[in-house]
């Protein structure tokens, strides 16, 4: 077990980067405390089996350091990192029973038969697999063989860090849900630094206490899940988290004070100076519809039993907004209201108000 | 209960006929002959299982025999592990793919005949490359037209030479179908090399290394044209093979009857190893 440190880590496929278009992962700085659940949360190829493959060692960064405990593994190969990894498909060894699959990595570590099956049939049965241990992996069912790849995983307990490459991608919806909630148990049982790999939301944000957001190769924003859901510090985040994700609508700034189609737009705080590109971004949770204010069409109204979620169109910007109680009908014109302290301003994508103090 | 159409037999009917006339028809026949005894015009008396009987107990055939099993192990022993060797060895991505693949299937695309001509003239003791390398280069006496000995390194050499790039393209074509995954995990789980053979590659490899020993025992067991061409059986009887005896007993003598007692039962041998090897292969698979 151990605090993970990522400094100034960079990675470039190339063998000669030139800017930083060439990199696939950006320059990366972040602190994993020991012990603790971490989800890296973005759309493929983004980058983070990149990193996750940099943090086992199966990958050779381009620039920066890895540090386990503050001691530099950069250098290490995977077996000498004492990691474990669970892969997206599950890998099994098919000629050996379930109970040596679970065994052969503490057994090439030579670790003594008596702890190997103490250990074996711990996490056997945290698994809930015991039944199954003589029986040959390769007659497993998919979704048996993934728990068996993630027993592999989490076996040995002097592990630094145990890391999850989308691993539920094999696994049928309904037992999705199940393995998760396994994992989450196992986590507070184990107490290992844990780091998941992901692009599913729901699945980041069930397991992690830390959600690190990436998109093109960079870290957007490192927060807990209510941070990125309250707080998206990038419009990136805004709209990738959220069902459905945040508005993000077309802005002008003058004097201090934003715009949306020539009606001013109150905001939850300050904005910093600056020039750029100005959005606003404001969740469906916030928008409501009002006596007057914002002018827009109703599009789709789709009811979704304890609320609906309206699509609306102003100008030609798309909003959606999230009501309860009655809904108005297609085609007709409604009047938006956003709620100011939920209303930020975003510039070239980051965000661009101070948090609290009211405009 | 569901209809059966019972039309689907008649799309068969033709490949039966063709099977017929190339396989059932000629080896009836040969069943015919094995036991009879003709003197020629047409003529046959009935022999019952004597020619069976007399094969079964004749020294030639015991001899050859075991020459044919010392053959066939010998080089089952050499192509095997050779051929998974060189399989592991060679390149799984890049440009000496292809490069590695098109060496290793040339030796296969040469004609038998030509394999024991080429190699006929190889070691011939003047001009051939090795032969004339052999004796007058390095001073080691090699003539296999007159040493036993030679003439067996000689035969087995060329099969090698001319086979073991099966073994390699299909042990090959197990391994690249192994995913990266698996070696990542056996890295983090901390397996050595032998582990990852044992554990990732030889089972990954076992269905197609079954195909590749069957087809290799059929083969080599059945092998005629190369050795035929190469020493013709000699010096003396020391290469005479089953298959080289066989047509001696029923084209040199005319002895059609025991050659065809003879036939049947080298067939229902190499009918019943390859049974064996099958069965022995594929046992742990179901379980």
């Amino acid at each position: 077990m151990a605090k993970i440190t990522l400094d100034k880590l960079r990675h470039s496929y190339m063998g000669d980067p030139k800017g930083p278009e060439d990199y696939a992962l950006k320059e990366i700085n972040i602190d994993w405390q020991d012990g603790g659940a971490y989800a890296l949360l973005g759309p493929s190829g983004c980058g983070k089996s990149t990193l996750l493959n940099i943090i086992s060692g199966l990958l050779q960064p381009s620039e920066g350091r890895i540090l386990f405990d503050g001691k530099d593994v950069t250098g290490l190969p995977p077996d000498q990192r004492n990691i474990a990894q669970v892969f997206q498909f599950p890998v099994i060894y098919d000629t050996m029973t379930v109970y040596d699959n679970l065994a052969f990595p503490l057994r090439n570590r030579g670790v003594d038969e008596a702890r190997v099956k103490a250990r074996v049939e711990e996490i056997a049965a945290m698994l809930e697999v015991t039944e199954m241990l003589r029986t040959r992996a390769s007659n497993l069912s998919p979704d048996n063989k993934q728990k068996i790849s993630m027993g592999r995983g989490l076996v040995r307990d002097d592990v630094n860090v145990v890391m999850f490459d989308e691993p539920l991608t094999v696994i049928d919806p309904h037992l999705k849900w199940k393995l998760r909630s396994k994992l989450k148990e196992l986590h507070q049982r184990v107490k290992v630094t844990m780091i998941y790999v992901t692009h599913d939301q729901t699945e980041a944000l069930t397991f992690a206490d830390q959600v690190v957001v990436m998109q093109d190769g960079e870290v957007v924003q490192i927060g807990t899940p209510v941070d990125l859901f309250d707080r998206p510090a990038h419009t990136f985040v805004g709209h990738f988290i959220g069902s459905p994700g945040m508005n993000v609508l077309p802005a002008e700034l003058r004097d201090g004070r934003a715009f949306f189609m020539g009606e001013a737009v109150a905001l939850e705080g300050a904005v910093a100076p600056g020039d750029g590109r100005h959005e606003i971004g404001v969740r469906p949770e916030f928008v409501s519809l009002a006596e007057r204010g914002l002018r827009a069409t109703v599009r789709k109204v789709m009811d979704l039993g304890r609320h609906s979620v309206i699509d609306v169109v102003a100008g030609d910007t798309r909003i959606s907004a999230i009501v309860e109680g009655d809904v108005p009908g297609q085609g007709e014109a409604v009047h938006l209201a956003f709620r100011p302290d939920q209303t930020r301003l975003y510039r070239d994508g980051w965000i661009a108000t101070e948090k609290g103090r009211a405009a | 209960m569901r209809k059966v159409n019972q039309k689907g037999w008649f799309f068969v009917l033709p490949v039966l006929i063709l099977v017929a006339f190339n396989a059932l028809v000629p080896m009836m026949t040969v069943v015919n002959y094995s036991v009879q005894e003709t003197f020629g015009d047409n003529v046959f008396f009935w022999q019952g299982l004597d020619w069976f009987q007399q094969i079964l107990r004749s020294d030639r055939f015991h001899a050859a025999l075991g020459r044919q099993f010392l053959f066939t192990g010998m080089i089952l022993a050499i192509e095997v592990p050779l051929g998974v060797i060189i399989a592991l060895s060679m390149p799984r991505k890049g440009f000496w793919v292809p490069v590695c693949l098109v060496t290793m299937a040339l030796p296969m695309l040469i004609p038998w005949n030509v394999v024991g001509a080429m190699w006929n003239i190889f070691t011939l003791p003047d001009i051939g490359l090795l032969g004339y390398l052999m004796n007058h280069t390095l001073g080691i006496n090699y003539n296999m037209t007159q040493d036993p000995v030679a003439a067996w390194i000689t035969v087995i050499l060329m099969d090698v030479w001319h086979w073991t790039s099966l073994v390699v393209l299909l042990c090959y074509a197990g391994l690249v179908s192994i995913p990266d995954a698996y070696y990542q995990a056996a890295k983090i789980d901390g397996a050595s090399n032998w582990s990852v053979f044992r554990y990732i590659q030889l089972p990954k490899m076992k269905q197609v290394l079954t195909i590749a020993v069957l087809l290799r025992f059929m083969d080599s067991f059945n092998i005629y044209t190369e050795p035929f061409v190469l020493t013709g059986g000699g010096p003396g009887n020391s290469t005479t093979l089953l298959s080289i005896d066989l047509v001696k007993i029923a084209l040199g003598q005319f002895d059609l009857g025991p050659a065809a007692a003879m036939s049947l039962i080298y067939f229902a041998i190499t009918l019943f190893v390859s049974w064996l090897f099958y069965t022995l292969m594929t046992r742990n698979d179901a379980k």
